[in-house]
């Protein structure tokens, strides 16, 4: 295993696939990054030299992609503001139910959770 | 799919005429309107609006944060069930 950027611990897959690991890379960028760093995405994250880590490592953070902690910050931001205007979104968000206008008298168990029988028990 | 930017922000040229007016006498009343689909604008802020939901005048007081929702997005249209959120009560 190896250790790419403090917490991020992609396992022995090639470096194109275990990039992905890592919270807001996905393939696309970490096909770009693996360019960028100059590296075959064939290797094996195990396989990489000390110096070709230290390189991945200088692509990441150059590439100006958001990453881990900062885009979850980022992201909890902007739920943060949806809820503080009381917009339908906001309200959305805060009672747990679809965003998009999706239909609610039936399916939306994703966002509504485990069904929970309401009314009058006999 | 979204509104071509060509175009700008869309707003009812009704509402425009009263902020403008709003605005150029500098008073703060609220502005009674129906155009639930008229984006906020920056001039729009520190108004406070009174939002038709199809039944009542909801007031909205619009802060730098709106900027870029349309007004209705701040007066549900739709009552909701007190069987949402909490469970059963018995």
């Amino acid at each position: 295993m190896a250790r790419l950027l403090g917490v991020e611990i992609p396992n022995e897959k090639r470096i194109e696939a275990s990039l992905p690991y890592i919270f807001g890379i996905g393939r696309n960028t970490a096909k770009k990054i693996l360019e960028e760093a100059d590296l075959d995405p064939n290797i094996r994250t195990g396989e990489l030299s000390d110096d070709q880590l230290a390189r991945l490592t200088a692509a990441v953070t150059n590439s100006n992609v958001m990453i881990e902690g900062d885009l979850r910050r980022e992201l909890q931001g902007h739920l943060k503001r949806l809820t503080s205007i009381n917009c339908n979104r906001g309200i959305r968000h805060r009672k747990g139910l679809p965003v998009r206008g999706q239909r609610t008298s039936t399916n939306a168990r994703t966002r509504k959770g485990k069904r929970k029988t309401v009314g009058v028990v006999r | 799919m979204g509104r071509s930017l060509k175009k700008g922000p869309f707003v009812d040229q009704k509402l425009l005429i009263k902020i403008d007016a709003m605005n150029d006498s500098g008073q703060k009343r609220p502005i009674k309107t129906w155009s639930r689909r008229s984006m906020v604008t920056p001039d729009f802020v520190g108004h406070t609006f009174l939002v038709h939901n199809g039944k009542d005048f909801l007031s909205v007081f619009v802060t730098e944060n709106m900027v870029g929702h349309k007004l209705g997005e701040f007066s549900p249209t739709k009552k909701t069930s007190p069987h949402q959120g909490q469970g059963a009560k018995r």
